[in-house]
């Protein structure tokens, strides 16, 4: 590959050297997403020609020797669920299809302003719910290693388009595992920052307690270069953290474990949903640690078991308030009725129902409803106000582990990449891919998906690291480590 | 003891009212984000992606509205809690874009307190009524029907959406629709004097909501009868007159129907201001189900001691310590120092900067209350545009308490200040007004008495009246002369002859 796509940092010192130009790397992005799309599907739209537009002003202003952004004329593959002006955002929803908004996402602004070439929108479960990017309006996304398996979700989209190599670079959200089990799936770098790292301004709200933006990415140091672009403070969001943002970069390139204390999550590892392959990246990685001089210790959690009920208490509750504004009136699809409902329960009426029935995939319309009723009355004490205690505890289990450890490890997900449509009739099933990621989002803390190993078929599996509130650094100071030390990372689909 | 019929033929029944008025705060930008909040601007102009709810927008907390409802919750004697939060209340409807409204539930800016009410000249004695809460929310748009042309057509204009409201809430204290309307004008005075809010209901920025029922004494029982909540009153009239329409509705309802609390459930009525009667809109209250959940977009806001000091502390005076001062410090009536009061902080201000200069309170308080509030009241038009500025007016009274002017040419002056403005000196040039000296007086008595030797004799003889007309034929000698003095000179030479 002469652009190599697969590099944000090869790319800018082709670009700094004079070696490469913007519009030839953003010409050799459009042609690879050209030659990939039909068999991956990672992109709900693509930007074209204004994408080269923007690489000519790039390279004039290179030339004229005026100070560009740290992301100038990289390539990067936001997610379709944060705003756009120029693109549709379209959450891959009927209910959106057309939509365009009128402002940008407080990340898209800061892209911009790094001067970075936004290619395109990503594939992604509806709404950002579920595990597969099968439940999209837009069809699934195929994943690049083996394309009869799912990429995994919701971010699939932008993990499967950094994994075919067609942008160095891409961002995701997480609310439950979105971006960290694609990642594992794609054999990728993801990272879900600590909740209030990243604006959420411009993300458009699954559950707004636990959704974070997040970059993906081939390596650590990638992922850490997008990472400091997106991240710090945003009056916006009120959630937002004020805390300074740490240098990530440096953090990755100080790749130093030496007496770090690493906790392994035993119960995890223990968990008999756990296949042999993603145990034996975990073990291997524990290795890896140990011989890098870091210090290894034993780490349970109690609350462990209540991890995924708890998630799918909170999230829909939130889901089903945050969707409420997609009802047909002010903007998105719209139904007006059949002439019966209409005359049964009056236009407006008719409008809501047909236009949320037929606006909404099955997915959103099953979390709807088990949000509407966990908060109704009678029930919300029963099980929302229920989950917010049980969600304090499992927040109190991570202090407590952090009190003995500076990082945790374990795995990402129980299976590697599954087979397109092998879970779609059984939510169950798909809900147990958030095994062990929805625990970072329930307490609010940065989690890192690394690629770590292959299965016999040959596909990749990834460990997690998780550290406490702001500890960004430590997790790619570990990676930094984990990846000088392996070459998981390096490793690219068959063409 | 048993109850018996009046001469209506009804039992003796007590009104019980208790109101939720909506206030909206005099904010410049709205509750979460930073839209103007002013009144009657084209539809749909006053908006961005937070108010309107756009996917991916997020709500910021308005920190003057949190200023404005702390001090609101202040004067009215609320206690202040050390947090608040936010809430989702929802429900859909076309004026909500969000689906929900971000109200306050379980933890208001403003818990428990309390308003007094002043005795009044009727009669009516001072009365405490108690508050529940008062809580911060975002107001909703506007949807406007229009079906001109056979069509029905909804619009909606969505400026008013996102403008900060204070919910008050009182307890069911009020006992009839008087209270409630000497309630909501203490409430607007207290409101608008702290400028926290216009208080205007023509432009909604107050909404009344009042909760009616009757306890009857029926002979040896009490009979509670069910409760109507009562909407879109548009006037403090209209709020009194519903609440009488409704409690003698609710009586009649009772003995045709002997429909009562247990009977019957909450139901919500408006009130046709055309036909003065209340209407049924929902004949049985669905105990809606908002399901309340705390709002994951914005964080509590933490209310420390000394921000809520430092807003008690900037207070100032309250118009019912107000009221309290002038009986003390300027000797006025209740009544008086009330209707001084009620009308604001403007003439507040105003009374004092006249009295302060005139020296004489009381005169100040009748003047004002003749003279001004008549003269605004005829012109309607505001204290701020009255052309008499405080200390002309200050210095006219004084003149009238020294004893060189008299009331009708006071008067005079009042009037010409009133058409042509400019100080009291042009004024009283204009209208040839010149202190008449001592000697003036003397030959002015002197040319009196000698013309009217009767007089003399009558006054001797007692009748002190006869004086009357000499002062009558001295001001149209000279309009100048002060008939006090006039009088006063003249009994001295008839005593001295
Ligand atoms: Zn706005």
């Amino acid at each position: 590959m002469t652009v190599p796509l697969d590099s944000a940092a090869q790319l800018s010192q082709l670009l700094t050297s004079g070696e490469a130009t913007a519009v030839e790397v953003a010409q050799e992005a459009l042609r690879r997403i050209e030659a990939s799309e039909p068999a991956i599907n990672a992109f709900n739209h693509v930007a074209g020609e204004a994408v080269i537009r923007q690489a000519e002003e790039l390279d004039k202003r290179r030339s004229a020797g005026q100070p560009l952004g740290r992301l100038a004329g990289i390539p990067v593959a936001v997610k379709d669920v944060l705003c756009t002006t120029e693109m549709p955002t379209t959450c891959a929803s009927r209910m959106l299809r057309d939509y365009m908004s009128p402002y940008d996402a407080t990340v898209i602004a800061k892209l911009r302003a790094a001067d970075a070439l936004l290619i395109g929108k990503t594939n992604m479960d509806e709404f950002a719910m579920g595990a597969s990017t099968e439940n999209s309006a837009c069809g699934p996304t195929y994943n690049p290693w083996d394309r009869t398996r799912t990429p995994g979700g919701s971010s699939g989209g932008a993990a499967a388009a950094v994994a075919a190599c067609d942008v160095p670079l891409s961002l995701g959200s997480d609310t439950g595992g979105s971006i960290r089990q694609p990642a594992a799936f794609c054999g990728i770098t993801g990272m879900k920052p600590t909740y209030g790292r990243v604006s959420r301004y411009g993300l458009v709200a699954f559950a707004s307690s636990l959704d974070q933006i997040g970059p993906m990415s081939w390596d650590a140091a990638d992922n850490a270069l997008l990472m400091s672009v997106i991240a710090g403070h945003d009056p916006r969001d009120s959630t937002s953290l004020p805390a300074a943002v740490d240098d990530y970069s440096l953090a990755v390139a100080q790749a130093d474990v030496r007496g770090m204390r690493i906790g392994v999550i035993r119960d995890q590892l223990e968990n008999p949903g756990l296949d042999d392959d993603a145990r034996q990246a975990v073990q291997a990685a524990i290795d890896v640690f140990r011989d890098a001089g870091a210090e290894l210790i034993d780490v349970r959690f109690q609350y462990s078991r209540y991890w995924v009920p708890t998630y799918y208490i909170i999230a829909p509750c939130e889901a089903s308030s945050n969707l409420s504004r997609y009802d047909g009136a002010h903007y998105g699809f719209r139904s007006l009725g059949t002439r019966e409902v209409v005359q049964k329960f009056g236009p407006l009426m008719a409008m809501y129902c047909h236009s949320r029935d037929d606006g909404f995939g099955p997915e959103v319309k099953r979390r709807i409803m088990l949000g509407t009723y966990a908060l109704s009355e009678g029930y919300a004490a029963k099980y929302y106000t229920k989950a917010l205690s049980v969600r304090r505890l499992i927040r109190q289990d991570y202090d407590d582990a952090f009190a003995k450890v500076d990082i945790l490890l374990g795995p990402v997900t129980p299976t590697p990449a599954f087979r397109l449509g092998e879970k779609m009739d059984d939510p169950l099933q798909m809900y147990l891919c958030d095994l062990f990621t929805v625990g970072a989002n329930l307490a609010g803390l940065p989690a890192l998906a690394v690629p770590a190993g292959k299965t016999a078929d040959a596909l990749p599996v990834g460990i997690q690291l998780q550290a406490a509130p702001l500890h960004e650094p430590a997790l790619y100071r570990a990676a930094g480590a984990f990846q000088q030390a392996t070459e998981h990372h390096t490793r690219r689909p068959p063409q | 003891m048993t109850a018996t019929r009046d001469d209506h033929g009804r039992f003796p029944f007590e009104t019980i009212i208790g109101l939720e008025v909506h206030v909206q705060l005099k904010t410049v930008s709205k509750l979460f984000c930073r839209c103007s909040t002013k009144f009657g601007a084209a539809p749909n102009t006053q908006i961005c992606p937070v108010c309107l709810g756009l996917p991916g927008a997020l709500p910021v907390i308005n920190q003057q509205a949190i200023e404005l409802s702390i001090r609101a919750g202040l004067a009215l004697n609320c206690r202040i809690p050390e947090f608040t939060k936010w809430d989702r209340k929802q429900y859909f409807y076309p004026d909500l874009p969000k689906g929900y409204q971000i109200s306050q539930y379980d933890l208001p800016i403003c818990a428990e307190g309390y308003l007094d009410l002043p005795e009044t000249d009727t009669g009516e004695a001072a009365k405490r009524i108690g508050l529940f809460r008062a809580h911060l929310e975002e107001d909703a748009g506007k949807s406007m029907h229009d079906e001109t042309g056979g069509l029905t057509q909804s619009r909606i204009d969505l400026n008013r959406c996102g403008t900060p409201l204070l919910e008050i809430v009182t307890k069911p204290d009020l006992r009839s629709a008087e209270e409630a309307r000497r309630f909501l004008l203490e409430l607007k005075l207290l409101l608008t004097h702290l400028e926290i809010s216009d208080c205007e209901m023509q432009e909604g920025s107050l909404r009344v909501d009042a909760n009616v029922n009757l306890h009857i004494s029926a002979g040896n029982q009490k009979v509670v009868t069910p409760i109507v909540e009562i909407k879109n009153m548009n006037s403090f009239r209209a709020v009194e007159r519903a609440i009488g329409f409704e409690s003698l509705r609710q009586y009649d309802e009772w003995e045709e129907t002997g429909a009562t609390i247990q009977t019957v459930s909450k139901r919500t009525f408006g009130w046709n201001d055309v036909r003065e009667q209340t209407f049924v809109q929902r004949e049985k209250e669905e105990s809606a189900d908002y399901r309340y959940f705390p709002d994951p977009d914005l964080i509590p806001v933490a209310l420390p001691a000394e921000r809520v000091d430092a807003i008690r502390a900037a207070l100032g005076e309250l118009p019912s310590q107000t009221r309290t001062r002038f009986e003390t410090q300027y000797q006025l009536k209740p009544y008086d120092a009330d209707v001084i009061v009620n009308q604001g902080p403007t003439l507040v201000r105003y009374f004092e900067a006249v009295a302060k200069v005139a020296g004489d309170a009381k005169r100040t308080s009748a003047w004002i209350q003749q003279d001004v509030m008549r003269t605004l009241k005829e012109q309607q038009c505001e204290l701020n545009d009255f052309p008499i500025a405080a200390p002309t007016l200050g210095q006219l009274l004084r003149k009238v308490t020294e004893g060189s002017l008299d009331n009708a040419r006071a008067r005079d002056v009042f009037q010409y200040l009133l058409r042509h403005g400019g100080t009291l000196d042009e004024a009283t040039k204009a209208l040839g007004i010149e202190a008449v000296d001592q000697s003036e007086l003397d030959l002015l008595c002197d040319r009196l008495l000698a013309e009217n030797a009767k007089v003399i004799d009558d006054v001797r003889g007692g009748k002190q009246q006869a004086l009357g007309a000499l002062i009558g034929q001295a001001k149209r000698i000279n309009p100048n002369v002060n008939p006090g003095q006039l009088r006063q000179r003249l009994l001295e030479k008839i005593n001295a002859v």
